[in-house]
């Protein structure tokens, strides 16, 4: 090890503290399209800021408080963004994914939530905007934000996923990441009014058996709901991970439906109508159906069944040697609680089982760890999800038997990440 | 008129209600003309469909200047949605999803163009352009002839292709995997 003299210290304080930023930001670059996971032991690149010597940050005044008065994150943490699959023909009927791979616990940050947008991101005056309940009801009635939030509130955790999430009936290429992969997926603590609350209070019709949500936005985005659903776990929502919606996310007010294909939570939600059968809108027959080798499509598919993905190592990553790794990811099922997770390291030979991180909450993502020493053989790296009905996520072969390639949506197929020799981590389904 | 419509069967709810279970009293009642301002969905029957009527003729106008751009001069599709074709091919290998293949009902067809259409200037076509947009998809698909008018009487009758193409209640789970631990194979 190099001596700390003065000549290094000053040289090392003469940095200018912009451009350090931008040079270790450029890394950080490199490592968003092959992030480097260093085996646990190793030692990172010798400096002027490492031990022995004092880093240049501890010689100084931080940032005063309020340097940002609503926070951001790090800037060396500036890849850690939702991205867009390339080629959409529009910019606001479109999505953009979740950073899986950066992510750690189940919560998902609001600004990195996954987006599906049909007609852009509506900005909404809350003081302008009012929820309808009408139709199969005693009383229809309007309601502000502020007559909202004076119901009994309650917060749940739960995921919310697009059912257009993975598009693994056909194997995808070997450079997709899990953002790339399972990006339509998010975790939030969610905060508003039971649903069933509000349909005691316009008197819901015991002849509705359905209701439509509505969007407030461009596309008009609405779907049929069961009225089941509706008095089970449905949520009015104005609040996400403790403060208010985010606009991306149906602010002031969206519908949450619990375990249920993403697009049903409609967000914006101007308007709930009761009535006797489905509404049979667009969306709920030209897409967001199933359609099978048949001609068949199957209709009105809400679940979210049980499915899981590793995270860490995962397809872009790059392990940099032998050694200690922890296997982690992330398992849900929109039929409830998660019961197991297991891992392979070869292609599904053998499993073991992972641990699963408390609190395991229904409908909400399950964060789950396996140590592992990694000999530097190739390996097949494979997470398989069972929930708490017994239900046992899928091989791929046997979801293309049963539905065919065509049915688009609810894929939920085990995922294999091929780590190579030099530790390079790539897409394998 | 929407709002009369809309009245008579609501005020016949309310009389046979039954009585009111614990309320917090939140809200304030919706007028018949709130209600009847955005009560623009449409159902399989016509109910909901608005007074107007369009031809193909007209439709084919219109189409031209506000649809044509995204969908094709004659529904052909790119950028957007591909509008006409693909009948007979939903059980093949590669099926062809448009509104002649697969759409069930030709109502929803007024509902989404009401909504959501044109792209750029949403929920601004009138109830006869609305009419007669439709009219021309269906045209173009083959499903009506070119002297069609759409209306609230002629629009619910239309009997789409793929009336019949749909499955529910949901089958699943469909798929049954094992658990195995060792030498899965």
């Amino acid at each position: 090890m190099r001596d700390e003299t003065a000549g290094r210290k000053g040289a090392a304080r003469a940095i200018d503290r912009r451009s350090l930023l931008g040079k270790t930001a450029t890394l950080m670059g490199g490592t968003a399209l092959g992030g480097v996971i260093v085996p646990l032991g190793a030692r990172a690149e010798d400096g002027a800021n490492l031990p022995p010597h004092v880093p240049e940050w501890s010689r100084e005044q931080g940032a005063p408080i309020l340097a940002h008065p609503y926070g951001l994150p790090s800037p060396f943490e500036k890849d850690v963004i939702r991205r867009a699959l390339p080629n959409r023909p529009t910019a606001t009927s479109a999505s953009s994914l979740t950073p899986l791979q950066h992510l750690h616990g189940v919560i998902t940050p609001n600004g990195l939530v996954y987006e599906r947008h049909h007609g852009g991101v509506p900005a909404i005056d809350p003081a302008q905007h009012r929820l309808l309940v009408h139709g199969l009801v005693e009383r229809p009635l309007v309601f502000t934000m502020d007559d909202l939030m004076r119901f009994p509130a309650v917060s749940h955790i739960y995921f919310l996923e697009c059912s257009g999430n993975t598009k693994g009936w056909k194997t995808g290429p070997a450079n997709l990441t899990v953002q790339d992969t399972h990006g339509l997926l998010s975790c939030c603590e969610w905060t508003g009014v039971m649903l069933s609350t509000v349909l005691d209070e316009v008197g819901a019709s015991k002849s509705a058996h359905w209701l439509l949500a509505e969007s407030a936005d461009a596309a008009g985005m609405d779907r049929s709901v069961p009225i089941a659903k509706a008095y089970d776990d449905a949520m009015l929502v104005y609040a996400q991970n403790g403060e208010r919606l985010r606009p991306e996310q149906g602010y002031p007010l969206r519908l949450l439906l619990p375990g249920y294909e993403g697009n049903m939570s409609v967000k914006w939600l101007r308007r709930i109508k009761l009535g006797r059968e489905p509404f049979e809108t667009r969306e709920e027959t030209s897409k967001y159906t199933d359609l099978m080798p048949s001609g068949k499509a199957r209709q009105f598919t809400f679940l979210m069944e049980a499915k899981s993905v590793i995270t860490r190592p995962s397809g872009g990553q790059h392990l940099a040697g032998p050694g200690f790794y922890e296997i982690a990811g992330i398992a849900w099922s929109g039929h409830g609680k998660i019961r197991a997770v297991d891992v392979s390291t070869d292609g599904g030979v053998n499993w073991r089982s992972a641990q699963l991180q408390e609190p395991v909450l229904a409908k909400c993502l399950t964060r789950f760890r396996l140590p592992w020493h990694w000999d530097g053989a190739p390996a097949l790296l494979q997470s398989r999800a069972t929930d708490e009905t017994g239900y046992v996520q899928p091989p791929q072969p046997a979801l293309v038997e049963a539905r065919g390639t065509h049915s688009y949506y609810h894929y939920n197929g085990i995922h294999t990440w091929r780590l190579a020799p030099g530790g390079e981590v790539t897409n394998a389904s | 008129m929407r709002a009369s419509r809309i009245a008579a069967p609501l005020l016949a709810l309310i009389l046979a209600a039954a009585p009111a279970a614990a309320r917090f009293d939140i809200g304030r009642p919706a007028t018949p003309d709130e209600v009847a301002g955005w009560n623009t969905d449409v159902l399989p029957d016509g109910r909901g469909l608005p007074p107007g009527r369009g031809s193909v003729k007209d439709g084919a106008a219109l189409y031209a200047q506000h649809c044509a751009a995204c969908h094709g001069a004659k529904g052909e599709g790119k950028p957007m949605d591909r509008l006409v074709g693909g009948q007979g091919t939903l059980a093949t290998a590669t099926p062809v999803r448009t509104v002649g293949s697969f759409w069930p009902y030709a109502t929803t067809l007024f509902d989404y163009i009401r909504r959501a259409m044109p792209f750029d200037a949403p929920k601004s076509l009138g109830a006869d352009q609305v009419y007669a947009a439709s009219a021309y998809i269906l045209y173009l698909n083959g499903i009506v002839g070119e002297d069609a008018v759409m209306d609230a009487a002629t629009l619910p009758k239309v009997r789409m292709p793929n009336r019949d193409g749909f499955i529910s209640p949901d089958p699943r789970p469909d798929v049954h995997a094992k658990r195995c631990e060792k030498d899965c194979g």
